[in-house]
């Protein structure tokens, strides 16, 4: 309890001092600036050394490696150039917890931590653990970031991301995630329970709504009996159509009940859409494109329609009466099955995609910018970047807007449906 | 190069996992307690009240509809009655006259055939008078007659034969 109240001090402060700590970490860039940087253009892994390539290397632009790394949940909030808004960091290891900041990694050009912290490195805004025992404790300045190919066990090629400590080859290892290691990842010596800038979202995305919806429900039970004002009147017609769009054709007579969470799920996921567009603060965070987020709302929409079944929708489709044994055991039955739990997939699939899909194209059509000024080199280039950039993101921000809305009330509409299937009641209509 | 193994948004992670959890499963519990439940409640009365006031406006409307249409048969039926009240009045104003005039009728016939029974009686009885007066009359007379003419002898013989002869005839 007490190192939680620590860990929101800390937030609250590293949130107030936001300015401090980005000026604090620039003085930390500017001095050894001059001393460092010779060295790490000689450095020999620019060139592919024994640690690979830095990844501060001077190289061509590559959208698809900014796309992604947009994209992606970070522990630190980059706001504009080296001004950072800091985030709590909480990491579980075999050692325990380590509770601290991302300000104690002191970022810099690309959210890359300038030292390492109780044996955890920041690399383009995200933690990974040093994987060397001597670096395990205090902090070690990082001269540099190299990313190498190496052959992982199963013989598939990984990459792998080196920190460069005192000239020294540092191997990192990236955090827990469970996608079994098909995408690259997999369980690792150590999990990330940090406020993300996806948490921080979220948590800054309910505290909005909540303040909003409780400022309307004052309202109307201030104001019974007299007529809708103000905010009321922008938030109360969402309800009704959620209300009589979407549970009661849906659901049926029993639509009540199952109200708060269609309009949760709606609202959250609408408020983290939105959001997620807004570019500066906080960071056009890719939330409901996130699968981790997507997952827990399909499976919450999942357990509740499951829960929520009766007798005529477990006979429906374990059972089909009316239809020949062997047939119901070979084919209908595991299709049903299989149904039972592709309606969730496809949920969780649908939101994550259709949001990191728009947060990729306009990466991409901003990214045009610096691939026709060829990253700084042609003014003209960049010029031309800027004007076709312009009116495509601008068309597709207001796509997105669309996409938000439709997303969230596609999310909303199918889980009523999925709800509404599960406790149908039988048609007594035989003909 | 580092296109897939960078591509995190598609690795499920404990950290994010827990977190949303942590954090739909209170907004959802603070959203249905202090927000979705209260807002919807109010709608519910919001709209079961309009759907009051219309109701109540329709009856109200329907109300005034019969109380027109009772209006307008009181009305009707004060009209009959006055025209009823008229008609008796006027009938019973007739048979009061009729009556009467038959009364003055009756009064007048009963008048007259008194009148004419006392001018009877008065003939009557002036009859009987001037009969008793001719008679008396006629005896006077016939007594001075019978006085003068049987002054002698042979004229009262010669009378009482001639009676006398009358009678026979008789």
């Amino acid at each position: 309890m007490a190192a939680i109240r620590r860990f929101w001090i800390a937030l609250t402060f590293s949130g107030l001092s936001v300015f401090a700590f980005a000026q604090d970490g620039h003085e930390h860039h500017e001095h050894p600036h001059a001393g460092q940087h010779p060295p790490t253009t000689a450095h020999p892994a620019d060139h592919g050394g024994p640690c690979g390539h830095s990844i501060n290397a001077p190289k061509t632009f590559n959208a698809g490696d900014n796309a992604v790394h947009h994209i992606s949940d970070a522990n630190v909030i980059n706001i504009i150039g080296e001004l950072y808004f800091h985030l709590p960091v909480i990491l579980k290891d075999e050692r325990g917890w380590t509770l601290t900041t991302s300000a104690a990694f002191h970022p810099h050009h690309h959210g890359n931590g300038e030292n390492s912290h109780n044996g955890y490195a920041l690399v383009h805004g995200s933690v990974m653990r040093l994987k060397n025992e001597r670096f395990a404790e205090g902090q070690h300045k990082i001269d540099d970031y190299t990313h190498e190919e190496i052959a992982g066990e199963d013989g598939k090629k990984k990459t792998r991301y080196n920190a460069v400590i005192g000239g020294q080859c540092v191997p990192l290892e990236a955090k827990t995630t469970y996608d079994g290691g098909i995408l690259g990842g997999g369980v690792t010596s150590f999990m990330d329970f940090s406020i993300t800038r996806n948490v921080f979202t979220m948590l800054l995305t309910a505290l909005i709504l909540f303040l909003i919806f409780r400022a309307v429900a004052q309202a109307a039970a201030k104001r019974r009996g007299q007529a809708p004002k103000g905010l009321q009147n922008f938030i109360e017609p969402f309800y009704t159509f959620i209300r009589d769009e979407v549970a009661k054709p849906s659901i049926g007579p029993k639509y009540e009940k199952y109200m708060p969470y269609l309009m949760s799920a709606f609202f959250f996921i609408l408020g983290l859409n939105l959001i997620g567009q807004l570019p500066i603060f906080p960071g056009s965070a890719n939330v409901t494109g996130n699968i981790s987020v997507t997952i827990v709302l399909a499976i919450i929409t999942f357990l509740i329609s499951t829960f929520s079944a009766n007798k005529h929708f477990w006979e429906h489709t374990l059972w089909m009466p009316g239809v020949p044994a062997p047939l119901k055991i070979l084919i209908l039955t595991p299709i049903e099955i299989l149904g039972l739990f592709l309606k969730p997939f496809t949920l969780l699939l649908r939101l994550f995609a259709n949001i990191t899909a728009g947060h990729i194209v306009i990466l991409s059509f901003v990214s045009l910018i610096f691939i026709l000024g060829k990253s700084g080199e042609s003014t003209g280039g960049a010029a031309a970047g800027i004007a076709a950039s312009i009116p495509l993101t601008l068309f597709m921000m207001a796509l997105e807007l669309l996409v938000a809305f439709l997303q969230a009330f596609i999310f909303t509409m199918l889980s009523a449906t999925y709800i509404g299937t599960a406790i149908e009641e039988p048609h007594h209509d035989h003909h | 190069m580092l296109f897939l193994a960078d591509f995190n948004v598609l690795k499920p992670e404990p950290g994010l996992l827990v977190w949303t959890l942590i954090i739909f499963g209170i907004f959802w519990f603070l959203m249905s307690r202090f927000a979705f439940k209260p807002i919807g409640a109010a709608l519910k009365q919001r709209e079961t009240d309009i759907q009051n006031a219309l109701d109540e406006a329709k009856k109200a409307r329907e109300e005034m509809a019969n109380l027109q249409a009772e209006n307008e048969k009181l009305l009707q039926q004060a009209r009959e009655e006055r025209t009823q009240m008229l008609k008796e009045a006027k009938e019973a104003a007739e048979e009061y006259r009729t009556e009467k005039k038959a009364q003055a009728d009756q009064e007048y016939r009963r008048k007259v055939e008194s009148a004419l029974m006392d001018i009877e009686n008065q003939k009557q009885a002036a009859i009987v008078a001037l009969q008793n007066q001719a008679g008396q009359l006629a005896v006077e007379i016939a007594e001075k007659v019978l006085r003068k003419e049987l002054a002698d002898k042979a004229a009262q013989e010669a009378y009482a034969k001639n009676l006398a002869e009358t009678i026979k005839l008789n």
